[in-house]
């Protein structure tokens, strides 16, 4: 039994965890591209500059959550998602529209948002620093030990706040963008211009607004996953990097251009990641026993060491472009 | 003062004219059709009224007020409304959720509207719901066409409306544009099947290399032996 529950804790609640970032952030990089067909490289920045707010903001008024018993950050996310969403909306006007304007190829706006990713990287630094910092300045993170009834389980599970967290509003980001989509006038139009921008445009739609709005969903998802990521392990100005290739596999496995997608996606590489690095051996443990004698289980059993946890997303984005480039829900081919 | 009138027409695509003078006038609740060989530049005439393709030369007007080289979105709020041949419905959207991108700029609610459309196209109502990407293609023809008339235009262009389809949606869809028309709609399309376009058509413009080599009214054109023998197959 206690394997059973060093199973939950490494491979059910992490692969939820990281699938729930992963989703939300493939969401905002699947909407980006179906509306403005490129590839936005500085999405992972994003979500580590929405992080960054949340923590100067947190610096500010550290001692904001204690009356409601919820993190400070936490209660200083809707903030910092607004600012990172106006940032965001931008950083559009500033650097990608002049290129839409003058019918660029995709190619140039996806190395324009290189350029960005690399600018935003710089800014941070400069501003944070490059150690990493806790997201809890005058609280401690609250830990739930869940004992299991029964002799055989002597070990608890272990679920963090910020895991709860994260996970309960992942599904209401996704609820809310299912509704917006489908029921809202401007989501409608997004999903028309993502269809058929030409005819958007003869529709009447007004493609600027559109936009301007995408970017916000965007952004303030990308915050989202960032504060929670961070608020789980820790912030570092490095963030992005261990994002941008998970996301964009995500994207792609659930087919570019499908917000759906994007977060089965996020599930498929999030589970992926934490199945590989996943210490088999534990399982096969209570089997000992059963081998003649002379025969030692192996301690050690992954596919790949926890160092090369990032490996596992390029070899899921490798595999799908090879056997099936439009993804899981048929999207656009990159 | 005619509806549309469109006037030494001269334009095409970076530098090329395709374009080199086409004359062409529709009175309010008329039908004029287009017809003429492949490469005459009928697609592009209408392309050129709807503000897709930059004039070089000539003047368009509609009810008298010039709307040469005006943006699509604009001849949309004056009362035009277009059907492309292709990519003229957005699939993944549902029927409704089609009619209702057509009705963007008109207040809301549009139930009103989207009955309207429903009446005019039956066999929509039970696909209401379903992505426009899985109709048929007459049934997709319909989204498209009724996409356009959610504005409730005046002038109503449509570029091939019965390219691809089965003799039977082809019946379907003229009587459909002889309906609308009778509601009030001033048509201009562009047809392949030209014998049949000119029989519902009050006016008829054969092209031929970008400027008007017979201009009549359908019957007149459908009845001249030298029409029928170089562009009606005899």
């Amino acid at each position: 039994m206690n394997e059973l529950v060093f199973f939950i804790n490494n491979v059910v609640v992490s692969g939820i965890v990281s699938s729930s970032i992963y989703a939300m952030g493939a969401i905002g990089v699947t909407l980006v591209f179906s509306i403005m067909r490129f590839a936005h490289f500085a999405h992972a920045d994003m979500m580590t500059l929405g992080a960054f707010f949340v923590l100067g903001l947190t610096m500010l008024f550290p001692e904001i959550g204690n009356a409601i018993g919820l993190p400070s950050a936490l209660i200083l996310m809707p903030i910092a998602m607004v600012m990172t969403a106006l940032t965001a909306v931008g950083i559009d006007r500033t650097f990608y529209k002049p290129l839409r304007d003058n019918n660029v190829k995709p190619i140039v706006l996806v190395i324009g948002s290189l350029g960005v990713t690399l600018m935003l990287q710089g800014l941070i630094r400069l501003v944070a620093g490059t150690g990493s910092r806790s997201m809890y300045i005058a609280e401690r993170k609250d830990i739930f030990r869940l004992e299991l009834p029964g002799e055989l389980a002597t070990r608890p599970i272990v679920i963090t706040e910020p895991q709860i967290i994260l996970f309960v509003f992942a599904v209401g980001a996704v609820v809310a963008l299912h509704w917006f989509l489908t029921r809202s006038r401007l989501g409608k139009a997004m999903r028309a211009m993502s269809d058929n921008p030409d005819l958007a445009r003869v529709s009447g739609i007004n493609t600027n607004t559109v936009i301007a709005v995408t970017w916000m969903i965007a952004g303030a998802l990308a915050t989202a996953a960032g504060t929670l990521l961070s608020l789980d392990v820790t912030l570092k100005p490095d963030l992005s990097f261990f994002l941008l290739l998970p996301i964009f596999a995500a994207a792609i496995v659930g087919g570019v251009g499908h917000p759906y997608g994007a977060i089965a996606g996020g599930f498929v590489v999030g589970f992926a990641e934490t199945l590989a690095v996943f210490n088999w051996a534990v399982l096969l443990r209570p089997f000992q026993d059963m081998l003649p004698a002379g025969w030692e289980l192996p301690t050690y059993l992954a596919f790949v060491g926890t160092e090369y946890k990032i490996t596992v997303p390029f070899f899921i984005l490798v595999a799908i472009l090879v056997w099936r480039p439009t993804g899981l829900f048929k999207g656009k081919v990159l | 003062m005619p509806l549309l009138d469109a006037h030494a027409v001269h334009g095409g695509y970076g530098g090329m004219n395709i374009l080199n003078g086409v004359d062409l006038s529709i009175d309010a609740h008329e039908i004029g059709v287009i017809v003429g060989p492949n490469g005459a530049g009928k697609s592009t005439m209408l392309k050129a009224i709807f503000g897709l393709l930059q004039v070089s030369q000539g003047a368009i007007r509609l009810r008298g007020e010039d709307i040469t080289n005006t943006a699509p979105n604009k001849l949309v709020q004056l009362g035009m409304g277009f059907v492309p041949q292709e990519y003229n419905i957005f699939p993944s959207l549902t029927v409704q959720e089609n009619l209702e991108m057509g009705a963007y700029i008109k207040p809301r609610p549009h139930d009103r509207l989207i009955d309207q459309i429903f009446e005019l196209f039956p066999p929509l109502v039970e696909k209401r719901r379903q992505p426009a990407g899985e109709l048929s293609g007459g049934q997709r023809q319909m989204v498209a066409m009724g996409r356009a008339l959610m504005t409730e235009p005046s002038l109503l262009l449509m570029d091939e409306p019965t390219a691809g389809l089965s003799p039977m949606f082809m019946n379907e869809i003229f009587a459909r544009i002889k309906e609308i028309n009778a509601a009030g709609v001033g048509i201009l399309m562009v047809e392949q099947n030209a014998k049949q376009a000119l029989e519902i058509a009050d006016k008829g413009f054969v092209l031929a290399a970008g400027q008007n080599r017979f201009t009549d009214t359908g019957r007149n054109l459908l009845d001249d032996p030298e029409v029928a023998r170089s562009f009606l197959g005899g």
